[in-house]
């Protein structure tokens, strides 16, 4: 496939649209009688609802309904108590939505909201992630199916035995996804079927969650999806808005428009859990790993068991004969975590990467050579070869295009007027994954082709991409290819999730394309539609299980100021090792966008819980502080020519999450570079750091 | 202020306002809830749909239109006080099928990724520009007595009132560069 599309640098599809204000969001569909719903948040955190006073919204000019457990239709009782909502009195959290307003106006809805009454009967809570909380236990399995915790050797003996040894905790902050639109939802009723515009990471799936609440058949319910702003997992699943705007439009028999505010966004759409982890590292003399163990603590919900797994990072990034790793939960009084970019590996690889320059020091040996002499060419976890590991080239790439060899390893060795200035490196590494898709392809008489498929494209660039690869499938250029993406009435396809939105699509899409290629006439045109379909669940679910990956270096250079303990990124820079980039220009932003969410993460994200109310405090934009242009200095992003004939036929591992992975770590051991004092704990905000030059 | 729920509910006229304003150099007029900000008032009775609703407190800058030439969160503009007022939104910084340079410099240099924010990163970036043409300082201006060189430096502080949760800041900057270096 090296000669046509896939590889070549191509504009996105949609930019016109996006550029001039045309491409149409969730709410901006024109839609006749449509209202407007807002949400209402409870305002206790753990207990029940006694009353619901609608009467003051009801009189608000405009108001149509107070939609509420006392009166919403009755949803199925699924596997998703999230999505269960008003149901039942029953408050989990607080600014769990307990109500819908619906009204003529946006501010006449919001005006209602204001107006509801709602009397609770509350219980103390519990809100707040210790590592000694009583309620710690061990959960059956881990985020999405991983086991729970690992041992291989004999950890205590092979660490109490090591000559150098590393025992350092970590802790993460809670971080909240914010897309920037928010997650919202048109709904519209008509004959018992249900049409929801949605923002979401995967129409197929949000289809079978609301067929299923309302229990309603797959047919009868169209998720259109064609432009969402963003969703870095908060977006993978059916969210609270479509389930509440299709309640909310049910009730009224009306269409709905329900967008979640922004303060909504922090919490009940999910959020990455805090984290509190604990890593052992013990090695010979030379930096050569004998023992790791990684223990991670984080927390769910009442609702639900949602387990990050922080640690899995761990178990196959280095080798070393004695290992062990454990995850411990905890149920509090909260919204459900849920996925946020590179689930387990951003926080996980964050405190394994921090723990391996702490060793790089402990032993006096180069962080880079320290990762290049623990590589490990079999994976430690499923002790069996990778199909492709490129971390030592991409490490070794990085650090020349970085001009890591003048780097004087000593900390605080380098000033520049009141700055000190240093520098520092991580791993990174990411499962390379595909899922069962399918898809059709339609040769038309005029020489054009069609190809359908619900692919999700949240500003990754997958229409781009799919029409590239559907383009060398049919072995035509791609002017002839039209694609047609976002709604689930296409053929079923996966989440755009998981780094493996562009594995799972390209695999249907060429199998389609093969398919079709080989009912047309030779080199010609038919005289009439012809189309062929592919289903990959037979191919993927038959795959041999190995050991498949992505790989990554990050270097990251900080200054930080001697008095204030400001700390700016002066640059930053990763080398990749994914497989095939399919489109040079969308894969370069997006591994772009992930080292930058990891530069907000090092430096800025925190969402600060205050433990009498029981919920975050900093929940806007002003507040929790993320990355902005003036943060970025200089981020670049690098790949490597990598082949891998195990993965999927488009020879791709996925780009959407390594971007984060290691990101914080680099920037964080830069930070201790540059001033000799480490931070276990982000963001390292200035706070922790004034008066650095009388620290260390 | 009147209104409390025990009082007698005023009516919807009490609460609205004629109200006529230029949108992209056309002539726009209509009753307006006094409580509609221009933003809605884009979007949710012009159908200009361009300019987002990120945070709808003036945050995010997804909203960012130009009145009366210069940059503002529509967000945090009430529509009733516009009377006589000029605005410009996305769809109007070109003309039909047109792309103006900025917009296509946003294509070329892939400045974006979800495409939300980049209806008011391209009117930011409009409004900053001509900012810069007036001599405009910014906070990492060092002479404010020169007319501003345009660095990168520049841009980015000019241009931090605009969050990009995919971070395309840097194509962003490029975008910027590569415009004002054509003017």
């Amino acid at each position: 496939m090296s000669a046509g599309a896939v590889g070549r640098a191509y504009p996105r599809l949609e930019g016109r649209e996006k550029v001039t204000g045309t491409a149409r969001y969730a709410v901006e569909y024109p839609v006749d009688g449509v209202t407007y719903g807002w949400a209402v948040p409870s305002a206790v955190v753990r207990g029940r609802i006694t009353r619901v006073d609608p009467a003051q919204a009801l009189a608000s000019p405009g108001v149509l309904a107070v939609v509420h457990h006392g009166n919403a239709p009755r949803l199925a009782p699924g596997p998703e108590p999230d999505l269960w909502l008003l149901q039942e009195p029953t408050v989990h959290y607080r600014g769990q939505f307990i109500a819908v307003v619906v009204a003529t106006s946006l501010e006449a809805a919001r005006e209602g909201a204001r107006l509801v009454r709602i009397d609770y009967d509350a219980g103390p809570h519990s809100t707040v992630l210790t590592d000694d909380h009583p309620g710690l236990y061990k959960p059956d399995h881990i985020n999405p199916s991983y086991p729970t915790d690992t041992a291989e050797g004999d950890f205590d003996a092979g660490y109490a035995a090591a000559p150098v040894r590393v025992d350092v905790t970590y802790r993460t902050p809670a971080y909240h996804n914010n897309p920037m639109e928010p997650h919202a939802t048109t709904a519209q009723w008509h004959d018992g079927r249900l049409l929801v515009h949605d923002s979401n990471q995967g129409a197929s799936s949000v289809r079978a969650t609301l067929a299923e609440l309302f229990e309603l058949p797959r047919e009868s319910v169209r998720v259109v999806t064609q432009h969402v702003g963003g969703g870095f997992g908060s977006k993978g699943y059916a969210k609270a808005a479509v389930v509440l705007a299709a309640l909310a439009a049910r009730h009224v028999d009306r269409p709905v428009r329900l967008a979640l505010t922004r303060q909504q966004l922090f919490g009940p759409i999910g959020y990455r859990t805090p984290t509190i982890q604990r890593v052992r590292l013990a090695a010979d003399a030379d930096g050569r790993l004998t023992a790791i163990c990684h223990d991670a603590i984080s927390q769910t919900s009442t609702m639900r068991e949602f387990a990050e797994q922080t640690a899995v990072y761990t178990r196959s990034m280095y080798a070393a004969p004695h290992r062990r790793t454990t995850h411990r939960l905890v149920r509090l009084d909260v919204p459900t975590p849920f996925w946020m970019r590179a689930p387990g590996e951003c926080p996980g690889a964050y405190a394994l990467e921090s723990a391996m320059d702490e060793l790089a020091v402990a032993v006096g040996i180069d962080p880079v050579e320290l990762r290049i002499r623990n590589d490990t060419e079999v994976d430690p976890d499923q002790g069996r070869p990778f199909t492709s590991r490129n971390l030592v080239a991409c490490l070794r790439e990085g650090a020349q295009r970085f001009g890591w060899a003048d780097r004087d390893p000593a900390p605080r060795s380098r000033r520049d007027g009141h700055w000190l200035v240093g520098s520092g490196v991580a791993g990174s590494s990411y499962p390379a994954r595909a899922r069962p898709c399918s898809a059709t392809a339609t040769a038309r008489p005029d020489g054009s082709f069609l190809v359908r498929i619900n692919v999700t494209d949240i500003g990754t660039g997958a229409r781009t991409a799919m029409w590239q690869v559907a383009a060398d499938a049919l072995g035509v250029p791609p002017e002839r290819v039209a694609i047609s993406i976002g709604d689930s009435d296409l053929p079923t396809a996966p989440v755009a999730g998981g780094s493996m939105g562009t594995a799972s699509w390209s695999w249907a899409v060429i199998r389609a394309c093969q398919a079709l290629r080989g009912k047309l006439p030779e080199g010609g045109s038919p005289d009439r539609d012809v189309s062929a379909e592919a289903d990959t669940s037979d191919e993927v679910g038959g795959q041999p299980t190995l050991p498949r990956y992505a790989y990554g270096a990050q270097f990251a250079e900080v200054r930080v100021d001697a008095t204030t303990g400001e700390v700016r990124l002066n640059r930053m820079l990763g080398v990749f090792a994914a497989g095939q980039v399919v489109n040079p220009t969308t894969a370069r932003s997006q591994l772009i966008g992930g080292m930058t969410m990891g530069l907000s993460m090092a430096l800025h994200e925190e969402g600060v819980l205050d433990e009498r109310y029981g919920d975050w405090v900093n929940h806007d934009l002003a507040t929790y502080h993320i990355t902005g242009c003036a943060d970025v200095e200089s981020i670049e992003a690098y790949w490597l020519d990598e082949r891998d004939g195990e993965l999927n036929p488009a020879g791709v591992k996925g780009i959407g999450e390594i971007g984060i992975v290691g990101a914080a770590a680099a920037i964080a051991n830069a930070v201790h570079h540059a001033t000799g004092v480490r931070i276990r704990d982000l963001p390292i905000r200035l706070d922790k750091l004034v008066g650095v030059s009388e620290l260390a | 202020m009147q209104g409390g729920p025990e009082t007698e509910i005023t009516t919807d006229e009490r609460h609205s306002s004629r109200v006529a304003f230029d949108v992209n150099d056309a002539p726009r007029e209509m009753t307006l809830d006094n409580r509609t900000t221009l933003l809605d008032a884009l979007r949710e009775h012009l159908g200009l749909i361009g300019a987002k609703k990120g945070c709808d407190h003036g945050q995010c800058g997804s909203c960012t239109v130009l009145l009366d030439g210069r940059r503002v969160k529509s967000c945090l503009v009430l529509a009733v006080t516009l009377d006589g007022r000029s605005v410009i939104t996305v769809e109007g910084l070109a003309g039909p099928d047109e792309l103006s340079p900025l917009q296509a410099a946003f294509i070329a240099q892939d400045a974006f990724q979800c495409g939300y924010c980049t209806p008011g990163q391209l009117c930011s970036a409009r409004g900053m520009l001509d900012e810069v043409d007036r001599g405009w300082p910014s906070a990492v201006t060092d002479d404010l007595g020169a007319p501003p060189d345009l660095t990168d430096a520049e841009i980015r502080e000019r241009m931090a009132g605009n969050l990009c949760r995919c971070a395309a800041y840097p194509h962003i900057v490029a975008a910027v560069r590569e415009t004002a270096a054509t003017r």
